[in-house]
């Protein structure tokens, strides 16, 4: 473990341990930055932001620093206690404490602030996460997206050196969900702490995160930027966790010239592709394509794109999900082979798209991605 | 009514419960939220005074306590007099008799307050000991208020025990439980029957308290 820390900005960490929960995680995120941890149930996310919080991984081998601060350090046996550590931390379920009205739980997180400008300062954090008029109410009373905006508040009033949210959107429905995520953006742009968002809905971290971390069995497999690590994933197992369908295996042609474009093997077709990095010819490939990277050609009108990639099968399924719809493409009329996209029912109707139709696609060259397999 | 063993059994109630809460809140606190060896037997030993009858509690303790035995001897050569037969004797046994009914409310309290609530007061800065007082114990208040009525009107009430250990001394350890059983012995039913009656409504209106503690205490319930 040789991690040396030269941003001192934002918060690192790296944390090995075996016992109990297996962790294997390395990931940072700077001030200003938004990072998602993803993964599936039980892949040790809420335990590795409890680690960050200081409430559980004294075992194990871990470095924690936060803006120059070292919380943890298992060579140099330090141990920051959470009270020292300085963390907002939006519990799953809030954990708002239930005898204390609204401003008296953020009151509750303000312990570092002068006494006499407390009341003040919590009356202007919850009106920030419109609260305003409800300092006086108890939780009982208040609404699951409420509860989550006091929870936030509290977070906020510690005036925290990193924030860090647990599963914070899954227990309101979707229209209180909308609003909070845009509350969320909104924040962001008045504090710089960076934030840790505890997720196992992609579409959630996609949309909020400028980073994200992908954790499976306790394991970071990729932290990248969200376009990046949508596009590019480090390997298959990657491309499954963030829900990428057309993940295919071929094997790795030579090319005649540099100028010529790389090539896969994939079956009895050869798939070019725009970009690739450092795989030995005739090694076998894993290679994905977005449903975007898929483009359906018009029957009517042929056009020179056409001839990028182009396959044919019928159509085994077709459905409609509001105004798209989703295309299960049998190439070859295989299902080993089966492309998934997406068009709007504008296009899939003007094509006269159906189930059981013979069509033709194009997969784009430059958003197909090659993986080494594991 | 005599107000010498009226008195007794006030400062009997007193002392137990005075100094059983603490003990109570510290054991109690443990036995909810920690995993430690023989926590099953210290629950069941906690718990045996419920079930033991008074004159087997108060057996043993005259022994553990007596001229004869080591706590009794040191006590004895501390002090200068034998523990047993006396006010601080009757107070030990006061204190392991009322065990369960102090424990027993206090656990359920703290079993049911979510570790979530403690953790997030950690995370929010506050120590431990702040914990304590600003989340645990208020959220522990009608357990904590139960377990003291309970303590303090069980420990007017014990009759056989007492008896057994601190016999019928006037002014040390004669209760009030006591002199009823003293004075229908002795024919004198109105006294009896004014002391039963105190005792009655004593403790009818001890437990409309607790009651009424357990189905509303705070708004925010």
């Amino acid at each position: 473990m040789a991690v040396t820390i030269t941003d001192t900005s934002g918060i690192h960490v790296d944390i090995h341990r075996q016992n109990g929960i297996a962790l294997e995680a390395t990931f940072s995120c700077a001030q200003n930055e938004l990072l998602a941890l993803v993964g599936p149930s039980g892949s040790g996310k809420t335990t590795l932001l409890r680690t960050i919080a200081g409430l559980e991984g004294q075992d194990g081998k871990s470095i924690i620093s936060c803006r120059g601060d070292i919380w943890q350090d298992s060579t140099a046996g330090v141990f920051l206690s959470p009270q020292q550590r300085r963390t907002g931390l939006v519990f799953q379920d809030y954990a708002l404490f239930p005898h204390m009205s609204a401003l008296q739980n953020v009151l509750a997180a303000m312990e570092h602030i002068p006494g006499p400008l407390r009341h003040e300062r919590a009356s202007e954090i919850l009106s920030r996460v419109h609260l305003g008029g409800l300092e006086d109410r108890y939780p009982k009373e208040l609404s699951g997206g409420q509860k989550q905006r006091v929870s936030l508040a509290r977070a906020l009033a510690r005036d925290p050196s990193v924030l860090l949210l647990d599963e914070p959107f899954s227990a309101v429905d979707q229209v209180t969900r909308n609003k909070l995520y845009r509350e969320l953006s909104e924040l962001r742009q008045r504090v710089e702490t960076p934030i840790i968002l505890v997720t196992h809905n992609l579409e959630e971290a996609t949309l909020l995160a400028d980073k994200l971390c992908i954790l499976h069995h306790g394991r970071t497999l990729q932290e990248g930027s969200v376009t990046d690590v949508m596009a590019r994933p480090a390997s298959a197992l990657v491309a499954r966790l963030i829900d990428m369908r057309n993940l295919f295996r071929g094997t790795f042609l030579d090319r005649a010239t540099p100028d010529d474009p790389y090539r896969i093997q994939w079956g009895d077709h050869v798939i070019e592709v725009k970009s690739a990095s450092d795989i030995p010819v005739g090694k076998e490939v894993d290679w994905v394509v977005p449903g975007s990277g898929v483009i359906l050609h018009r029957q009517d009108r042929p056009s020179n794109g056409d001839r990028e990639n182009p396959l044919r099968g019928h159509v085994s399924n077709l459905l409609r999900i509001g105004d798209t719809v989703r295309v299960s493409l049998d190439v070859d009329d295989r299902a080993e082979t089966r492309i998934i996209f997406q068009l709007s029912s504008r296009v899939a109707n003007r094509n006269n798209l159906s189930q059981g139709a013979e069509i033709s696609v194009s997969l784009a060259a430059d958003s197909i991605h090659i993986m080494q397999p594991d | 009514m005599d107000w010498q063993s009226l008195n007794v059994s006030l400062q009997l109630a007193v002392w137990t419960t005075v100094i059983l809460f603490p003990v109570s809140v510290y054991l109690s606190r443990a036995l909810a939220w920690r995993q430690f060896a023989g926590k099953s037997v210290i629950e069941a030993l906690v718990a045996l005074p419920l079930v033991l009858p008074p004159t087997v509690l108060g057996f043993y303790l005259l022994i553990m306590l007596g001229g004869d035995s080591v706590v009794g001897q040191f006590y004895e050569q501390i002090i200068g007099q034998p523990l047993v037969f006396s006010f601080e004797g009757i107070l030990i046994a006061s204190l392991i008799f009322n065990l369960p009914f102090a424990v027993q409310p206090l656990q359920r309290s703290f079993e049911s307050i979510s570790g979530d609530l403690r953790e997030a007061s950690w995370c929010s800065g506050l120590s431990a000991w702040q914990t304590f007082w600003r989340i645990e114990l208020p959220l522990a208040w009608p357990g904590a208020l139960s377990s003291i009525v309970l303590t303090f009107a069980h420990t007017l009430g014990e009759f056989g025990v007492v008896l057994m250990v601190g016999g019928n001394i006037p002014g040390e350890t004669k209760t009030l439980a006591i002199n009823i059983y003293d004075r229908v012995q002795a024919f004198d039913d109105s006294t009896a029957a004014t002391m039963s009656a105190f005792l009655l409504i004593f403790s009818f209106i001890a437990i409309v308290v607790v009651q009424g503690l357990g189905s509303r205490a705070g708004k925010w319930r």
